[in-house]
C-alpha cells in the first residue's frame, strides 16, 4: 500500500550515526556507488540479486502481502525494486539493453518506492523458506536502507532509537536513576506478591550473570511481568545476577537499517560492560532480533568473550537458561496455578529462522515449548503452516513498530491473527505467549482491531514465574 | 506545524508532541484534548500533573506500572490499574497523557 513510508529522520537522528542530514544533492550517484560497494563486500547480496528465475513460490508468503494485496509487498516484487537499479548498472545486459531486461535508472520516483515499500517489509525471512535458492529479502531490506540512510534518507523512528542506544544506553531513552527508582518498585511488587524479598539487581560488580534484556521490559506491558519471571528464576535458582544501567538495551536497532558500524557500536558496550563488572556468564532476555544479533554478531562484532566462563553458551538466551535448570531439577514449577489459562506460543521470526538455542537442531522451536509444557497444563499449537520455521511475524517487526505505520502494521498481523483465532475458536485459547519485546508491543496493540483482547499476549516468563515454586515467605 | 495555545503558537512535531518541552502550559493539555474530542476533568489532571513531577526528577516518562501503582497510593487501589488509565485516555495513558503533559513520546518497542 503507497502509504509514503514512515516519518522522515532528521539530521538529529542521522548526524550521530554518520549519516548526511538529509536528503544530499546528487545523491543518484552515490546511492549507485553505495549499492555497488555493498554488492562487492557481501556475496549474498549479489547472489539474491543475480538468481531469483521468477519462480513465483514467494509470491504469497509475506504476511504484508497477504494483507495489503499490494504487489510490490510480494517478496519477489519488494527484492526487484532494488534489483532493476542493480541491473541497470552493474550487468551486462542492463547496461546496453535495460528496456529487455527490465533495468530502470536510480530516480526520484524509484527513491520513493524504496522508503515505501522496504519500511512494509520486517525482515522476518519467511519468504526466504519457500524459495528455492533461498533469496533473503531481509537482507536486501536491510541493504536498501542502508544506502538510503548514506544519502540521508532515514527512518525516524529506527535512527532516532539507535541514537539513544548509544547515547544514554537504550532504546526509551531511560536513565539509570529512572531506571533503578522503576526496578524498585518491581521489587516492592515481588515482595506484595510473594513474600519474598527478590531481587532486581542493578550493576553489582561480581554477580555470576549479566543479563541484557529489551528496555521494554523495564517499561511496558505485558513486558515487565516477563522480567519480574526471570528475577524470580533467578532467586529460585540461588544465581547471582545484574543489569547494567550503561548496557541496559539488548535490542539493537541498527540490524534493521543494515548497519554493521552502529551495530558493533552497541554490541562493545555490552562487552564493556560484562567487562566492568566481571560477570561470568550472559544471558540475553526475551528480544527476537537482539537474539539473532547476540547468537550471529556478537562474537564478531565484539567478540571474543573468552573471559566468560566456558561451561555455559555464549550467549546464553533466557529461554535456555530456565530450561537448563528445569532440566537439572534445580527448579520446580506446579503447573496447576496456570490452570485458569489455555495457551499458545507465538515463535518470533529472528529466534525461529535466524539463529537457534540449546544443543540440538530446533532447539529454538522446541525449548519455549518444553518450558510452557512443563509451567501449565493447557498447551495448544497454532496450525504447523504458521509455526517454526514457517512462522508468520507479528506484523511490526524490523523497525516498523511505530504509530505512523499503524495501518501496515495491523494489515500485517492478520495472517498471524487467523490462525490464534482459529485454537481461540477450536481449543479454547485464552493467552499466546512470546519472546519478543516487538512482538508483545505490536499484539497488544493490534489484538483488539481483529476483536481480542490487548490482555491475550503475554510474556513467556510471566508464565513460567506463575508456576514456579519458590520458597516459603518468612513470617 | 503548530498549536493555538492563549493566542501563542506553540510548534508540535508530526504526531503531535510538543517540540519544546519548556513552552507547556495548563492550556496545551485543554487545546490538545479538545482537538481529541475530549474534555479534561480532575481525573485527567491528577494524571497529567503526575506525568509532569516524575519528567521533572527523571527526564523521561514513568512506566505504566510506576504510573498505576502512584495513581493506586494515591487515589485508591480500584483506580491503581491500566483499565482506569485507558478509561481516562482511550489513546492509551503513555501516548495520549505524555502528549497533553507535554512529555516527549517515549520511544522503542512500547
Amino acid at each position: 500500500m503507497n502509504n509514503g513510508g514512515p516519518f522522515i529522520a532528521k539530521p538529529a537522528h542521522n548526524e550521530p550515526l554518520g549519516y548526511p542530514g538529509e536528503l544530499i544533492d546528487g545523491w543518484e550517484d552515490v546511492a549507485v556507488a553505495k549499492l555497488g560497494d555493498l554488492a562487492s563486500k557481501y556475496r549474498s547480496l549479489q547472489v539474491f540479486l543475480d538468481s531469483c528465475v521468477k519462480c513465483g513460490a514467494c509470491t504469497d508468503k509475506c504476511h504484508y502481502f497477504q494483507g495489503t494485496h499490494d504487489p510490490k509487498n510480494m517478496p519477489v516484487g519488494r527484492q526487484d525494486l532494488l534489483r532493476k537499479v542493480y541491473r541497470r548498472y552493474y550487468t551486462f545486459a542492463g547496461k546496453y539493453f535495460p528496456k529487455l531486461v527490465g533495468a530502470v535508472d536510480m530516480t526520484k520516483e524509484v527513491l520513493d518506492d524504496w522508503y515505501t515499500y522496504y519500511h512494509q517489509c520486517s525482515q522476518c525471512r519467511r519468504c526466504s523458506v519457500f524459495c528455492p535458492y533461498g533469496i533473503d529479502t531481509a537482507e536486501i531490506s536491510m541493504a536498501a536502507r542502508e544506502i538510503m540512510d548514506t544519502v540521508g534518507l532515514g527512518s525516524k523512528y529506527n535512527n532516532e532509537i539507535i541514537v539513544k542506544a548509544q547515547t544514554i544506553g537504550n532504546n526509551l531513552g531511560l536513565p539509570e536513576p529512572a531506571l533503578v527508582d522503576t526496578l524498585g518498585g518491581l521489587e516492592e511488587d515481588l515482595l506484595d506478591d510473594t513474600g519474598l524479598e527478590i531481587k532486581v539487581p542493578v550493576d553489582v560488580h561480581g554477580a555470576d550473570v549479566l543479563l541484557v534484556t529489551p528496555s521494554a521490559d523495564f517499561f511496558a506491558e505485558p513486558h515487565i511481568d516477563g522480567l519480574m519471571g526471570y528475577a524470580k528464576v533467578f532467586h529460585a535458582a540461588g544465581i547471582s545476577w545484574t543489569l547494567s544501567s550503561y548496557a541496559s538495551e539488548a535490542a539493537n536497532f541498527s540490524m534493521f537499517i543494515g548497519s554493521y558500524a552502529n551495530m558493533k557500536k552497541q554490541a562493545e558496550r555490552i562487552r564493556k560492560a560484562a567487562l566492568e563488572l566481571g560477570v561470568k556468564r550472559l544471558v540475553v532476555g526475551e528480544c527476537g532480533h537482539a537474539w539473532r544479533v547476540a547468537y550471529s554478531f556478537w562474537n564478531t562484532l565484539a567478540g571474543p568473550f573468552d573471559f566468560l566462563d566456558p561451561n555455559y553458551p555464549v550467549p546464553q538466551h533466557i529461554v535456555e537458561f530456565t530450561h537448563q535448570l528445569h532440566t537439572a531439577g534445580a527448579i520446580k514449577f506446579d503447573k496447576e496455578r496456570n490452570d485458569g489459562k489455555v495457551l499458545t506460543f507465538h515463535d518470533s521470526c529472528n529466534v525461529s529462522r535466524a539463529s537457534r538455542m540449546g544443543d540440538k537442531p530446533g532447539g529454538q522451536y522446541r525449548l519455549p515449548r518444553d518450558l510452557l509444557r512443563a509451567s501449565c497444563n493447557n498447551f495448544v499449537d497454532m496450525p504447523r503452516e504458521t509455526i517454526f520455521e514457517s512462522t508468520y511475524c507479528c506484523g511490526g517487526g524490523g523497525g516498523l513498530l511505530t504509530d505512523d505505520l499503524m495501518e501496515v502494521r495491523v494489515k500485517g498481523a492478520l495472517p498471524r491473527m487467523e490462525a490464534l483465532n482459529h485454537v481461540i475458536q477450536e481449543n479454547g485459547v485464552t493467552h499466546m505467549a512470546a519472546i519478543c519485546a516487538i512482538c508483545k508491543t505490536q499484539f497488544a496493540k493490534v489484538l483488539p482491531y481483529y476483536g481480542m483482547g490487548m490482555d491475550q499476549i503475554i510474556s513467556l516468563h510471566q508464565v513460567v514465574g506463575d508456576a514456579l515454586v519458590l520458597g516459603t515467605p518468612n513470617q | 506545524m503548530g498549536i493555538e495555545v492563549n493566542g501563542k503558537t506553540l510548534e508540535v512535531d508530526e504526531e503531535g508532541y510538543l517540540a519544546d518541552l519548556s513552552t507547556w502550559e495548563p492550556g496545551v493539555a485543554t487545546v490538545m484534548a479538545k482537538a481529541e474530542g475530549q474534555e479534561l476533568g480532575d481525573d485527567h489532571w491528577e494524571i497529567i500533573n503526575f506525568l509532569r513531577e516524575y519528567y521533572e526528577e527523571y527526564q523521561i516518562a514513568p512506566a505504566i506500572r510506576v504510573l498505576t501503582k502512584a495513581i493506586g497510593k494515591k487515589l485508591g487501589k480500584d483506580k491503581g490499574n491500566s483499565k482506569y488509565l485507558y478509561e481516562l485516555f482511550p489513546y492509551g495513558p503513555a501516548k495520549q497523557a505524555c502528549k497533553y503533559a507535554g512529555l516527549p513520546k517515549p520511544t522503542g518497542c512500547v
